[in-house]
């Protein structure tokens, strides 16, 4: 192995597969049962952060930055002047073994620009992972690019061998992507997502009836959306979200704040800071859907197409219902406990779990560890104290705020000082 | 009285069953390591015995589930000061109730257990994510750790069933002692490290450094891949994201000795 080179390579497409913000090696189950190297139990790990704070789970690289494509966006367009570099089929093996028994990863995320034609460069991706499965006996975690455009058939064979797959769909609205990426079809991306999907679901009932039938991509579909690039509203991106959990079953979707990578005219200039809070509201709004049994009518429509940057959906939704509190948290039901702004789902079954042994009162709640700063407005419990309930949403949230003070706090300074 | 065990988890749960087979009133229940003989106190030295195991374990099955007592096996491993009476307190609450306390999440002591639970079984999944290992001599692979807790017991399992075909070694340079896969089983083994590190093993292998010239090839291949991951783990960073705060947050200073990419 030429060490010199290999670091090379990898200095250049690592650097080019960061802004895949996805890095998740959970979901999937494979167990060591072949007495070879690895596997992945549900769980993922996190074996380093990285400064900007994400987790790093597993190798994540690009098999090569050449590109036919040329969308705005991205970093590895045709257009740019960049350092071009490729990996041999090989090389990403003995890296992604050689990583793996040091206990420094999870897994490979294989992710390529497209060279020649779609189904070459997904054909060369699926070789990786046959090899590492095959001749390797590799049971860890292996996430596969779905190239835009790749066939249906290399798209059931890809499943074969890879964890999970994911096409990022990049641009939440149609027209945006007319806008950035014009030589790329929206159905481009649907297809190969339909071909999984179906594919999962045959899998699955086949498992049923043949226990031998072997797993198809068992953790299923992710996709990314790129925030503040084409100035969509909140209610675009998470009503799009919302359409690819329902019609393709996705196991997650990403919202990843813009970075800057480009000097075009269609987009924010170099040097606009990344919008970390709304990519964080966006995660806020994500969970209460998935884990929280909000409707996301409920949380965007028509007359609040954008979220509130200054506090949580959850207590947002909670000032325009104010009819619905308060709530008697020694007797109301799971549902609403979990809708409740600063009680987590963790919390609600502490406090369920914990008042079958006694009525709690401030003190207990406090110590089960929900944020009081913000539930107490939202709450009654075994206690004569309570807070007044004659404010005004408006007047309540200033209260909230004024009383807390928020991680962001700087960044909210930077972004008032822009705006004045 | 004071019941003074061996300093294993089995020794603990004897001495609960001593506490009830001899029906003894105020117990105190004391490590073997911590343990200094005073002058107004009786004293009794506990002898473990697995059929007591056995049949206390079973109970406690029963009370807690096997969730429950993995939990009070967690928190013993903490090694915190005192241990021994929070655990004696929530078993014999729960006998004499005949239900489990554990659920009771507004309890002072049962609070106090959680949080225990809660470190111990944060450093065994660190464990799981910052042992790096180094591949030495006689195809071993070697990393050094000094975890908080006493951890080793509950990695084991997740080493053995992911590496099944290399041999490891885990040693815990804290507790000195280490766990060794040999392809078959894993072992508990103590090293002499002063007679090791004459033969440079374990100087070169934490940092990369060390002398050159001491070094073999295998050593020098070695150190190519934890350049690699080191090369790695820059170019996936993200400057114009940059939040230390956080990154210091998930990866604690006190690990970084050990973590290639943070030396």
């Amino acid at each position: 192995m030429n060490y010199e080179r290999i670091k090379e390579k990898l200095e250049i497409l690592a650097d080019a597969a960061k802004y895949d913000v996805s890095c998740s090696s959970s979901g999937s189950k494979r167990a060591n049962k072949n007495g070879g190297l690895g596997n992945s139990n549900g769980t993922g790990i996190c074996h380093s952060y990285t400064e900007d704070g994400r987790c790093v789970s597993l190798l994540k690289i690009l098999l090569t930055n050449h590109c036919i494509f040329d969308c705005a966006y991205c970093v590895t367009r045709k257009s740019n002047d960049i350092k071009r570099a490729a990996f041999t089929v090989q090389e990403v093996v003995d890296l992604t073994i050689n990583f793996y028994r040091r206990n420094y990863i999870e897994g490979l995320f294989l992710s390529s620009g497209i060279f020649k034609n779609p189904d070459t460069t997904m054909e060369r991706l699926i070789r990786v992972a046959k090899k590492l499965r095959e001749e390797e006996s590799f049971n860890g975690y292996i996430h596969l690019k779905s190239i835009p455009g790749a066939s249906d058939e290399l798209m059931k064979e890809a499943g074969l061998y890879a964890d999970r797959l994911s096409v990022n769909i990049e641009i939440p609205t149609k027209e945006g992507l007319k806008l950035l990426a014009p030589d790329k079809d929206h159905k481009d991306f649907i297809q190969p997502m339909k071909a999984v999907k179906s594919n999962i679901e045959i899998y699955q009932s086949e498992k049923r009836l043949i226990k031998n039938t072997p797993i198809y991509a068992p953790a299923g579909q992710s996709t990314q959306m790129i925030v503040g690039a084409t100035g969509e509203s909140d209610k675009d991106i998470m009503y799009s979200a919302h359409f690819f959990y329902e019609k393709f079953k996705m196991k997650r979707v990403y919202y990843s704040g813009y970075i800057p990578v480009a000097d075009d005219k269609r987009l924010p200039s170099i040097g606009t800071a990344v919008p970390v809070i709304r990519e964080n509201r966006l995660y806020q709004t994500d969970w209460l859907l998935r884990f929280y049994g909000f409707n996301i009518k409920e949380l965007l429509n028509e007359d609040q197409p954008n979220l509130d940057m200054d506090i949580d959906p959850k207590l947002n939704w909670a000032l325009r219902n104010l009819h619905l509190f308060p709530l008697d948290i020694n007797r109301c039901s799971k549902e609403m406990l979990s809708r409740i702004p600063g009680v987590g789902m963790k919390s609600v079954r502490k406090i369920i779990n914990a008042r079958r042994y006694r009525k709690l009162n401030w003190e207990h709640l406090k110590k089960i560890g929900i944020a009081l700063n913000r539930s107490k407005y939202f709450i009654t419990c075994d206690s004569t104290y309570f807070e007044k309930k004659d404010l005004t949403p408006l007047q309540l949230k200033n209260k909230i705020l004024q009383e807390s003070s928020s991680k962001y706090s700087t960044h909210l300074n930077n972004q008032l000082t822009l705006f004045s | 009285m004071i019941l003074v065990y061996d300093d294993t988890f089995d020794g603990l749960l004897s001495a609960i069953f001593d506490s009830y087979l001899y029906k003894l009133d105020s117990v105190e229940i004391r490590s073997v390591r911590v343990y200094q003989p005073e002058i107004f106190n009786e004293t009794q030295e506990v002898i473990t015995d697995e059929i007591k195991v056995k049949r206390l374990q079973k109970k406690l099955l029963q009370l807690f589930g096997i969730s429950g007592l993995n939990k009070i096996f967690k928190a013993f491993l903490s090694e915190s000061q005192d241990v021994e009476n929070l655990l004696f307190y929530i078993i014999k609450t729960s006998i004499s109730n005949n239900k489990s306390i554990l659920n009771d999440a507004a309890n002072d002591i049962v609070l106090s257990f959680d949080k225990l639970v809660k470190k111990v079984h944060r450093e065994k999944h660190r464990m799981e994510a910052f042992v790096r290992f180094h591949l030495i001599e006689g195809d071993i692979y070697y990393a050094n750790i000094e975890p908080d807790f006493n951890v080793l017991p509950l990695i084991s399992k997740h080493f053995k069933s992911r590496y099944a075909d290399q041999k490891w070694i885990i040693y815990d340079l804290k507790r000195s002692y280490g766990i060794f896969y040999d392809l078959k089983t894993v072992k508990e083994i103590t090293i002499d490290l002063t007679t090791q590190n004459k033969k440079g093993i374990y100087n070169t292998i934490q940092t990369g450094q060390g002398d050159k010239n001491l070094l073999t090839t295998k050593q020098l291949k070695e150190n190519n891949y934890t350049n690699l991951w080191n090369q790695y783990f820059k170019s996936t960073n993200i400057e114009s994201r940059k939040n230390l705060k956080l990154h210091i947050q998930h990866v604690p200073k006190r690990y970084w000795k050990y973590l290639s990419e943070k030396v």
